[in-house]
């Protein structure tokens, strides 16, 4: 811990993304340490899959990097891969398998062998609550079993940077209920980004907040600090006012 | 390398997972046995090899072979478990060696899976084996060749349909590319070098030519060479295109 402590657990660097004449991202930076759950806001399109792609190595950045553990996932995507867990947006995954054999294989693509690979498999299967669909294909589960499968391929190699794009879509209320404690219960020692469009999940599980639109970070803080900038102390209104006002503040500012 | 066997294995899985594996070997084996003994004449020509089994190989494999092709890339786009793959710690050589390996070996359990043929005609006969056998090295890897195109082809395009189409066309122009059909599209204006080196990327020339019994190391690594070719080409358009 005390040599994770030195070096940010992820570290993005004035990254940049172009999607043809489309600016994605513009000169992101910020870091998050072990012990945080950053919340990454922002309407639709603002660049928060975009930029979660590029710390996971998914997208090459157009300009800066992403550091993760101190790797620089640039130069050596390989060890930034194994370090992380990441769950794309949807939760993808093999529907032809069945779930035990579907995280066998993350496990064996992990370098999991033998034994330690049948106690970290039971492990998150205990811990997600996958025991009855084991041995059901993917396809044929429900959205939330579909999710929770995508939870475990994230979590199996026990990571300490978790990076997952909107984990808790499409589940009930109870199973966000559950993802919720989980990630506040891997907190402590992991370093977790989580894309949500639910601000009220800042409030829950979140120790920061980043709220990001049309590329560019607007803010930078603690939920309290968000709730802070609404007249309100409403979540939602900050949320607002910082999306749909502050671009128009700022227009002003540089007209003067 | 482990990571090329553990892809392979797990590409391998979801083919039999599927009814695609059944439904393509139970075609694939009706077909040799329809064109090996009608069109090929196998009993008529009273002789006892098996050249009326081999010869129709390239021509099954120009829709089989792009129809197994077909998936591996663009399934993986469409259902976006690309993003899985790609941010696991493998890189995208050992993911498209992996696949091929995968549709490769398939293959082979496919041709294997026509051992009836070879003792039926142990049976009646008094074939030459060795023959049987080159001949058996240079269907594989004609089929080898096939699927590298149709696996680069599909990480073109999240359309299967696409996929195999084109595909198909590809390997149309390599097996013909010996003949008048596409010659004559250069003939005229194009040195005589580049019409030569042309008719020399045939699969025909080629698969004839091992099939014969004479395995030449010159047609061995022509397969390699366009093998090794389009899984080149494959790792850079996935590199290009896996996000968009």
């Amino acid at each position: 811990m005390t040599q994770e402590d030195k070096i940010p657990a992820i570290e993005v660097k004035a990254l940049d993304k172009r999607f043809g004449a489309i600016h994605a991202v513009r000169n992101v930076s910020f870091s998050v340490n072990h012990g945080e759950v950053l919340g990454f806001l922002g309407p639709n399109g603002a660049g928060k899959s975009t930029t979660m792609k590029m710390i996971a190595g998914f997208l090459e950045p157009t300009s800066g990097t992403a550091m993760v553990n101190g790797y620089d996932v640039s130069e050596d995507p390989i060890a930034v891969k194994s370090s992380i867990g990441y769950l794309p947006e949807g939760a993808p995954s093999y529907g032809e398998m069945t779930v035990l054999n579907f995280l066998n294989f993350i496990a064996e693509i992990r370098g999991i062998n033998g034994a330690e690979r049948h106690q970290c498999i039971d492990k998150v299967v205990q811990q997600i609550q996958l025991e009855t669909v084991l041995t059901q294909t993917i396809e044929t589960l429900s959205k939330g079993y579909k999710r929770r499968v995508g939870l475990a391929q994230t979590i199996l190699h026990d990571p300490d940077v978790l990076i997952m794009d909107e984990p808790t879509d499409g589940l009930d209320p109870n199973q966000k209920h559950e993802v919720r404690t989980m990630i506040k219960e891997m907190a402590q020692e992991k370093a977790i980004i989580i894309s949500t469009h639910i601000l009220e999940e800042v409030d829950a599980v979140c120790s920061r907040a980043i709220i990001i639109a049309a590329g560019q970070i607007l803010f930078d803080g603690t939920p309290a600090e968000l709730r802070a900038k609404s007249d309100k102390n409403d979540i939602d209104d900050a949320f607002r006012r910082i999306t749909l006002e502050l671009p128009v503040d700022q227009g002003q500012a540089s007209q003067s | 390398m482990k990571n090329i066997k553990t892809i392979m294995k797990r590409e391998l899985h979801s083919y039999f997972a599927t009814p695609v594996a059944y439904v393509f070997i139970v075609v694939f084996l009706f077909m040799t046995g329809i064109f090996t003994f009608y069109l090929g004449s196998f009993y008529e020509r009273n002789q006892a090899d098996l050249d009326s089994f081999f010869q129709f190989h390239p021509w099954l494999y120009l829709f089989l072979i792009p129809a197994i092709a077909m998936r591996l890339w663009s399934e993986e786009r469409k259902s976006g478990t690309i993003e899985l793959l790609m941010t696991l710690p493998i890189t995208i050589t050992e993911a498209v060696i992996g696949k091929f390996l995968a549709a490769w070996c398939f293959t082979a359990i496919a041709l294997a899976l026509t051992f009836p043929i070879w003792i039926t005609v142990n049976y009646l006969g008094d074939p030459d084996n060795t023959v049987i056998v080159a001949s058996y090295i240079a269907s594989l890897l004609m089929a080898g060749g096939f699927l590298a195109i149709g696996s680069c082809i599909s990480a073109l395009t999240k359309n299967q349909v696409i996929a195999f189409v084109i595909s198909v066309v590809i390997c149309f122009l390599f097996i013909l590319s010996g003949f008048p059909l596409v010659l004559d599209i250069f003939e005229g204006w194009a040195p005589q070098m580049l019409i030569d080196a042309i008719a020399s990327f045939s699969f025909l020339t080629h698969f004839e030519s091992i099939r014969k019994g004479v395995i030449d190391i010159r047609d061995i690594i022509y397969f390699i060479v366009l093998i090794s070719f389009w899984l080149y080409a494959n790792i850079i358009v996935v590199d290009a295109r896996k996000a968009s």
